[in-house]
């Protein structure tokens, strides 16, 4: 079942083209690794995705009934002020407001939700410690949470263990895992780790400002472009096997 | 003459209950503009009342026509979609202010009205306006306080949300437009509500000051509303006393009263931080 379809998408800034003719369809239970060099256009196609940013040209829509606020997103970067008097827990549990449709407050589900998220990341004991007071991966994990918090169905997560200690990079590997396999979230993510999108990829997208590559892992695999974007990574891989 | 023989007079509980209001009204608007950096939009669109309040004057139709109107569109161009517009927030207020000033100025010059400097200092800085309220302005100002709580009270979760990371709360489907407009018409319509109180050029510490105190000691964002709401209704309190009780301008004694507290809590913050690093050792 499709959840986001693109056709002959163009996406950038200003009429300034990013990455163009990019087509291709997110379904349902995906795992979907989008790779690329730095600068090639996957935030902004992630962007583009959840409508922060307008298409230059081509189709995006959303089908089978998605709705902007079944999305959970994890943004690379966020403009948030350096000295914002914020608690943990109400970033985390602002993520569960989109559920909320026009119901003004938080229910009890919301809070169970929001709690069970921040356990799964290691946040309790932080729980009520200044946002802006965290570390980088600190403040990494609290976001992450809130984008738990945010879907049951479609998570964007835009280079998700940049900045996280080795320990906490496994274990968010394994629990992304886990909301794929077992509780069917489809996940898009954006990532510079090759080898952990070989290991749990379903399907690949290479971006490269034209698309080089779209379709399941093994297929990528057997590609020149596949081969040599991961030559380096499996020699390293190798290596240390030896 | 005592405090409670100012408490039976009914111009005094009228300046009371309507200073009280619109700083708690400021208040909740200060901690999420100063947390968007708009902390200058007070002096911006006072400036814009201000130069309607002038035109006003020369075409001699009730300030509040034209006022109201004009400076809620000022506000809603200014906050709505400041990500997308060319003109960047900070030099966008300074444009508008400056010009509605110098505009102001000039009509004032031109068609003298009475005593242009006093008419000029009057709007700057406050009148004694506040003193001499009717019960219309009294009820105007409880029926529309009631309806910013409400709106605080029933969107918090969402302004928070809007405050604290607005990209995130669009891409997961929040109608940040709608909040932001509304957000920027109430802190239009309190700007006009507070020129009566202090004036064009004290405004901004309405806003800010609220806000900024809490900010030195409190983390949260529950926390710093609640406290800055509190604070603000002290301060504005203690100044119409002791503007009373002195004979000194209602505006700029608000204003000290604010400053008072501000240095207060940044004391307590001190305090605070010195006493956590003894028991750290
Ligand atoms: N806000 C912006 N306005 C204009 N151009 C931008 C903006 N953000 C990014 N770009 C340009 O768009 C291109 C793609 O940027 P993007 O952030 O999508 O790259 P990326 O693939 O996510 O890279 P990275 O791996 O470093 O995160 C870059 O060349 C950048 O210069
Ligand atoms: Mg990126």
């Amino acid at each position: 079942m499709k959840l986001i379809s693109c056709k002959d998408l163009s996406i950038g800034y200003d009429n300034h083209v990013v990455a163009s003719d990019l087509s291709f369809d997110i379904c349902d239970g995906d795992y979907l690794c989008i790779i690329g060099e730095n600068g090639a256009g996957k935030s902004t196609l992630m962007k583009t995705l959840l409508g922060l940013q307008k298409p230059i040209s081509g189709e995006l829509s959303y089908e089978n009934g998605l709705h902007q606020n079944e999305i959970g997103y994890l943004p690379q970067q966020t403009d948030i002020q350096r000295d914002f008097p914020a608690s943990v827990k109400e970033v985390v549990l602002s993520g569960c407001l989109n559920a909320r449709k026009f119901r003004p407050f938080f229910s009890k589900s919301d809070r169970k939700r929001c709690q069970e998220s921040m356990d799964l990341l290691g946040l309790t004991d932080l729980k009520h410690s200044c946002y802006r007071e965290l570390s980088g991966g600190q403040q990494q994990r609290v976001l992450l949470a809130r984008a738990l918090c945010a879907t049951k169905k479609l998570l964007i997560l835009d280079e998700p263990v940049a900045g996280l200690d080795p320990i906490v990079t496994t274990e968010m590997y394994a629990m992304i895992e886990r909301l794929n396999k077992e509780e069917a979230v489809t996940v898009v993510m954006v990532t510079h780790d090759v080898s952990a999108s070989l290991q749990y990829a379903s399907k690949i997208l290479h971006v490269s400002h034209h698309p080089l590559f779209f379709g399941t892992k093994e297929e990528y695999l057997n590609t020149k472009i596949g081969q040599a974007f991961l030559g380096l990574s499996m020699a390293q891989e190798g290596d240390g096997k030896q | 003459m005592t405090i409670s023989y100012f408490l039976q007079q009914l111009y005094v509980q009228r300046a009371l209950i309507v200073s009280v209001l619109v700083a708690l009204c400021a208040a909740l608007l200060g901690v999420s503009l100063v947390l968007r950096r708009y902390s200058l939009i007070g002096d911006g669109l006072s400036h814009v009342t201000f130069g309607t309040m002038a035109v006003a004057a020369v075409l001699g139709v009730t300030e509040m026509y034209i006022s109201m109107p004009v400076t809620v569109g000022a506000s809603i161009l200014l906050l709505r979609g400041s990500t997308k517009s060319k003109l960047k927030g900070d030099a966008a207020i300074a444009l508008i202010s400056v010009s509605s000033l110098a505009i102001a100025y000039l009509l004032f010059s031109k068609f003298p009205t009475g005593n242009v400097s006093a008419d000029v200092c009057k709007t700057l800085f406050g009148s004694s306006s506040i003193m001499t309220l009717r019960p219309e302005d009294v009820k105007t100002s409880v029926i529309f306080t009631a309806f910013v709580l409400l709106f605080f009270v029933f969107f918090y979760n969402r302004i928070f949300a809007i405050t604290f990371d607005e990209p995130f709360a669009r891409a997961t489907g929040c109608h940040t437009t709608v909040y932001n407009i509304l957000l920027a018409a109430i802190t239009g319509i309190v700007i006009v509500l507070s020129m009566k109180m202090v004036g064009a050029l004290l405004i901004t510490a309405l806003i800010v000051f609220p806000a900024l105190s809490a900010m030195r000691v409190f983390k949260s964002f529950r926390t710093v509303t609640i406290c800055s709401s509190i604070t603000s209704v002290i301060g504005a309190g203690a100044g119409v006393f002791f503007s009373l009780l002195t004979g000194l301008p209602v505006g700029s004694s608000i204003v000290a009263a604010d400053l008072l507290i501000f240095l207060l809590f940044l004391l307590i913050s001190v305090i605070c931080s010195l006493i956590g690093r003894t028991t750290q050792k």
